[in-house]
């Protein structure tokens, strides 16, 4: 059942990626983009990473996405714009090259390199204290360093984009 | 059986399509949304070595990964709106003010 499930939810997110890279409309793409962000939850739903995907579609798929079209909508833009390309010869050496990077990376993942150490967290562990807890508790104690810092992080990019869109400064 | 191949492979696709978007596109907005489109392949990896692996760190890594791309979405959002004020235009071929 969860295999059928990998493979058309697999189909669906890959089918959408290529459509945003082919669509000629800002507002459609932004829209394949966040049926991607979906699809992708689901997969994380299937790798038992409830709350990463939860996340994805509050933050991905809800914030990020409508922040997108909101400036899409905002700048109001002509299509037709995009038709006019200076460098049209990029496109097919662009895609030789991404199946190239393609290429090497299923060479990497085939290879012996990518070894890891088992951990105790397994799925019995992780269901009997539950997904959003055991998160929590690590980000902290173990990870409250990482956690403040990316509080910061914040902080400073609300700034930047406040100080970024204003008119005169 | 799904293993994390299945996944490490899906993942490599999705990334090497964000590429590809990044290299053909020319609409600034659309190249900013297949960066989204890597960060979330990368994301998909993290989390399927962290369920084959019985771990929690690649869940938790996605975390940090999620704050630094609203962080880059909020200021490239803004530098396209600031730039979209003095050139009128967000095709990158009429951004060259900085090349050599």
């Amino acid at each position: 059942m969860s295999e059928y499930l990998f493979y058309i939810v697999a189909a669906i997110t890959v089918t959408t990626a290529v459509y945003l890279i082919f669509e000629k409309n800002p507002v459609f793409g932004a829209l394949y983009l966040i049926q991607t962000m979906v699809s992708l939850a689901v997969l994380y739903i299937l790798l038992e990473a409830q709350f990463v995907a939860a996340v994805q579609i509050i933050v991905y798929a809800g914030a990020i996405m409508v922040l997108f079209l909101f400036v899409i909508m905002l700048l109001n833009l002509d299509i037709k714009e995009e038709a006019r390309n200076a460098l049209p010869f990029q496109r097919i050496p662009a895609i030789l090259m991404g199946i190239a990077l393609f290429t090497v990376i299923c060479i990497v993942i085939r290879s012996k390199l990518l070894q890891g150490k088992q951990d105790q967290y397994t799925t019995a562990y992780v269901q009997s204290i539950g997904n959003t807890k055991l998160i929590g508790n690590l980000l902290f104690t173990d990870y409250l360093l990482p956690f403040e810092i990316t509080s910061i992080l914040l902080f400073v990019a609300a700034i930047g984009a406040i100080m970024l869109a204003k008119r005169k400064l | 059986m799904i293993t994390i191949t299945h996944y490490l492979v899906l993942s490599a696709i999705l990334f090497t399509v964000g590429v590809i978007g990044v290299l053909i596109r020319r609409n600034a907005i659309i190249i900013f949304m297949c960066i989204e489109l890597m960060l979330n392949a990368v994301n998909l990896s993290f989390v399927a070595c962290a369920h084959y692996l019985n771990s929690m760190q690649g869940q938790l890594f996605v975390f940090f990964t999620m704050t630094v791309a609203a962080a880059e979405a909020a200021v490239g959002l803004a530098i396209i709106v600031a730039v979209f004020r003095n050139k009128e235009t967000v095709n990158i071929d009429d951004i060259n003010i900085m090349k050599w």
